[in-house]
C-alpha cells in the first residue's frame, strides 16, 4: 500500500474548479516532485493535504488512515509537516524556539505541571531543549539559536523553516518552492539538505518546485499539473519532454 | 511625607490596574480581540469573594479560591460561546459582541445581587503599619497588592519566555495558520489565554474591593476601562508595557487627584495617555510595525 493515496481529488471556489480529479499515490521513503505552471493549484494541493482547505470531493489517506476533515494540527500530529512558498517562521521567535514550536507533538505535560514547575517538567523543558539543539546542528544553524528568526539571512530562514517542521516529526514532508529566490549555489546545498534530510529523518518527500535543475536533479517521480488538472506523471526525464508539458510550461 | 503616602498609594492602584491589563493585553495579543468585558469579570471575582465570605462565611482565602475558579470558569465560557463562533468576523463585530458581553454580565449582577451597594470586607486583615512616628501609615492590602502584581509579573513572563504552552502561545499570536500546521492546537491555547487573563481578573477584582470597599454591578467597568487604558498606555500585546502602564496610570491618577484635582483626577489620567499617543503611537513598549513594500 502506498503511503499517501490521493484520490480524485477536487476543490472548487464558488464557480472556480481550481483542482480536479487528481489522483496520485506516494511510496514510502519517495522523493516525489509536483510541478506546473503557476496558477495550477499546486499549493492549494498542499493546503488540502494539510487541513488548511477543506476537499469538496475525492479522498486522501495516510498509511490507510482519512485525512479529509481533520484540522490542520490534527494531521500535524497524524505526520504531515510542511514549509511554506512565503516563508511563515515565527519571526519574532528566536530560532531555538521556532523549533520549539514543532516539538509540540513529542512532550506533553500537564498545564498543572507546568504552573507548578515540577521536576518531571524540568525534565522535559531540558529534553526538548536538547532535541531542537540536535536539529539545529543538522541544519549548521546551532550558532544562531538565540537570534530572532526575522535576523536569518534568507536561506538560512528557508532551511529553518525545513527543521521547524522535522521537530513534529513527520512521516510525510511537504515543501512548497523549497528554492524560491536561491541562486544556484544556495540551491545546490538546499539539494543536498532534501537528501540528508530524507536518509537521515526517513522521512517520504513531495515537493512544489519551479527550479528544472532541482527537479530533475533529485526528485525520483513527478506529477505535472496544469488548469487543476493532471496533466502528466512519470521519471523526471521523460516527464520534462513531454511535448504536452513543455508547452504548458513554455506555451505554443 | 504626604507625597510618600501617595506615591504607595498610586503603586498599589497601578498594581491592581496592571493585574487588569495583563488580561487586556494578554487575548489582544493572542486572539488579536478588545475583550471589554474583561472590566466585569472583575466585578464577578469580587462578588463570589463576597458571598463566599459573608454569606457562606468561609475563610478569605478559600473565597479568593472560588472567585480565581469561577471567574476562570466564566472566561472560557465567554470565550467559547462569544467570541469564538466570531474568529473569522470582522474585528468590528467582535468589539460589539464584547460590549454586549459586558452589559450581560452588569444586568446579570444586578438581577442575581440587586442594585444596592456591598460592603466589601477587606481579604487582608490586620492593623497599618505606621512608620516615622506615624506620619506614615500603610494597610497590610497595600502590601499584599503590591507583593501579589510583582509575584504575577514574574511568573507571567517565565511562563511565557520559557514554557511549551508560551511558546505555543507566542507562535499563534505571531500567525495562527503556521502554529496550527506545527501541530499547536489553536482554540485550546486561546482558552488558556482567556482561562489565565479571567484568573487574574478575579484577583484583581477581590483586591481593588479590598481596598475601596463598594461592590456594585457596574464596580469593574471604570478600573475596566482605565486597566485597558494602562494596556496600551504601555504597548498593547506586551505583558512588561501592562506593567509600566498599571503602575504610571495608578501614581498619576492618585497624585492628580491629590496635588490638582479630584474631580480632575480621572480626565488628566486621560489627557496624559493621549499625549503619550500622539508622541509615541505604539505606546511605551510597543513594537513598531513597519508596513513591508
Amino acid at each position: 500500500m502506498a503511503m499517501l493515496e490521493v484520490t480524485s481529488l477536487g476543490i472548487s471556489f464558488g464557480g472556480l474548479r481550481a483542482v480536479d480529479e487528481l489522483s496520485m499515490k506516494i511510496e514510502k521513503g519517495g522523493l516525489v516532485g509536483l510541478i506546473g505552471p503557476n496558477g495550477a493549484g499546486k499549493t492549494t494541493v498542499f493546503n488540502m493535504l494539510t487541513g488548511v482547505y477543506r476537499p469538496t470531493d475525492g479522498g486522501i489517506r495516510l498509511d490507510g488512515q482519512n485525512l479529509i476533515g481533520k484540522k490542520p494540527n490534527e494531521i500535524c500530529k497524524m505526520g504531515v509537516a510542511r514549509t511554506f512558498q512565503n516563508i511563515r517562521l515565527f519571526s519574532n521567535l528566536s530560532v531555538l524556539d521556532n523549533v520549539k514550536t514543532g516539538l509540540h507533538n513529542e512532550i506533553t505535560y500537564s498545564l498543572m505541571e507546568s504552573l507548578l514547575h515540577l521536576g518531571s517538567y524540568r525534565k522535559k523543558e531540558r529534553a526538548m531543549d536538547e532535541k531542537a539543539m540536535e536539529l539545529l546542528e543538522v541544519f549548521g544553524l546551532e550558532s544562531v539559536s538565540d537570534y530572532k528568526a526575522a535576523n536569518l539571512p534568507y536561506g538560512k530562514q528557508r532551511k529553518l523553516e525545513i527543521a521547524r517542521a522535522l521537530a513534529t516529526d513527520p512521516k510525510l514532508l511537504l515543501l512548497d518552492e523549497p528554492a524560491a529566490g536561491m541562486n544556484p549555489n544556495e540551491t545546490g546545498e538546499l539539494m543536498e539538505t532534501i537528501e540528508l534530510v530524507r536518509k537521515k529523518f526517513g522521512v517520504t518527500v513531495l515537493l512544489i518546485e519551479h527550479d528544472m535543475k532541482l527537479v530533475s536533479g533529485i526528485c525520483e517521480y513527478l506529477y505535472v499539473l496544469n488548469f487543476g488538472r493532471l496533466l502528466a506523471e512519470g521519471i523526471p526525464g521523460e516527464v520534462l519532454k513531454n511535448p504536452e508539458v513543455v508547452t504548458a510550461y513554455l506555451g505554443e | 511625607m504626604s507625597f510618600l503616602n501617595h506615591l504607595i498609594n498610586g503603586v498599589s492602584l497601578g498594581s491592581i490596574y496592571a493585574i487588569i491589563a495583563l488580561g487586556y493585553t494578554m487575548v489582544y495579543g493572542i486572539a488579536k480581540m478588545l475583550n471589554f468585558a474583561h472590566g466585569d469579570v472583575i466585578m464577578v471575582g469580587a462578588y463570589m469573594c463576597f458571598c463566599a465570605t459573608t454569606y457562606l462565611g468561609w475563610p478569605s482565602i478559600a473565597g479568593v479560591a472560588l472567585a480565581v475558579l469561577v471567574c476562570t470558569m466564566l472566561g472560557v465560557v465567554i470565550e467559547r460561546l462569544a467570541y469564538k463562533p466570531l474568529r473569522m468576523a470582522p474585528s468590528l463585530a467582535v468589539l460589539i459582541t464584547a460590549i454586549g458581553v459586558s452589559y450581560f454580565l452588569q444586568n446579570a449582577a444586578l438581577l442575581i445581587w440587586g442594585s444596592s451597594t456591598k460592603s466589601f470586607t477587606s481579604v487582608v486583615g490586620g492593623q497599618p503599619i505606621q512608620l516615622f512616628g506615624g506620619q506614615l501609615s500603610i494597610a497590610p492590602v497595600t502590601i499584599v497588592t503590591v507583593l501579589t502584581c510583582i509575584v504575577i509579573m514574574v511568573v507571567l513572563t517565565l511562563f511565557t519566555s520559557k514554557s511549551k504552552a508560551g511558546t505555543a502561545m507566542r507562535a499563534v499570536s505571531e500567525d495562527k495558520g503556521a502554529a496550527q500546521l506545527m501541530g499547536i492546537n489553536v482554540n485550546t491555547t486561546i482558552s488558556l489565554t482567556f482561562a489565565i487573563g479571567s484568573g487574574l481578573a478575579a484577583i484583581a477584582g477581590v483586591l481593588l474591593c479590598s481596598a475601596y470597599p463598594t461592590l456594585m454591578p457596574t464596580t469593574g467597568s471604570m478600573p475596566g476601562i482605565k486597566a485597558f487604558t494602562a494596556a496600551v498606555f504601555g504597548g498593547i500585546g506586551s505583558i512588561p508595557g501592562a506593567f509600566i502602564g498599571g503602575i504610571l496610570l495608578g501614581v498619576i491618577e492618585i497624585f492628580a487627584g491629590a496635588y490638582i484635582s479630584t474631580q480632575l483626577s480621572n480626565a488628566i489620567v486621560f489627557a496624559v495617555l493621549i499625549i503619550v499617543l500622539l508622541v509615541k503611537p505604539d505606546g511605551l513598549l510597543g513594537k513598531r510595525v513597519s508596513e513591508k513594500v
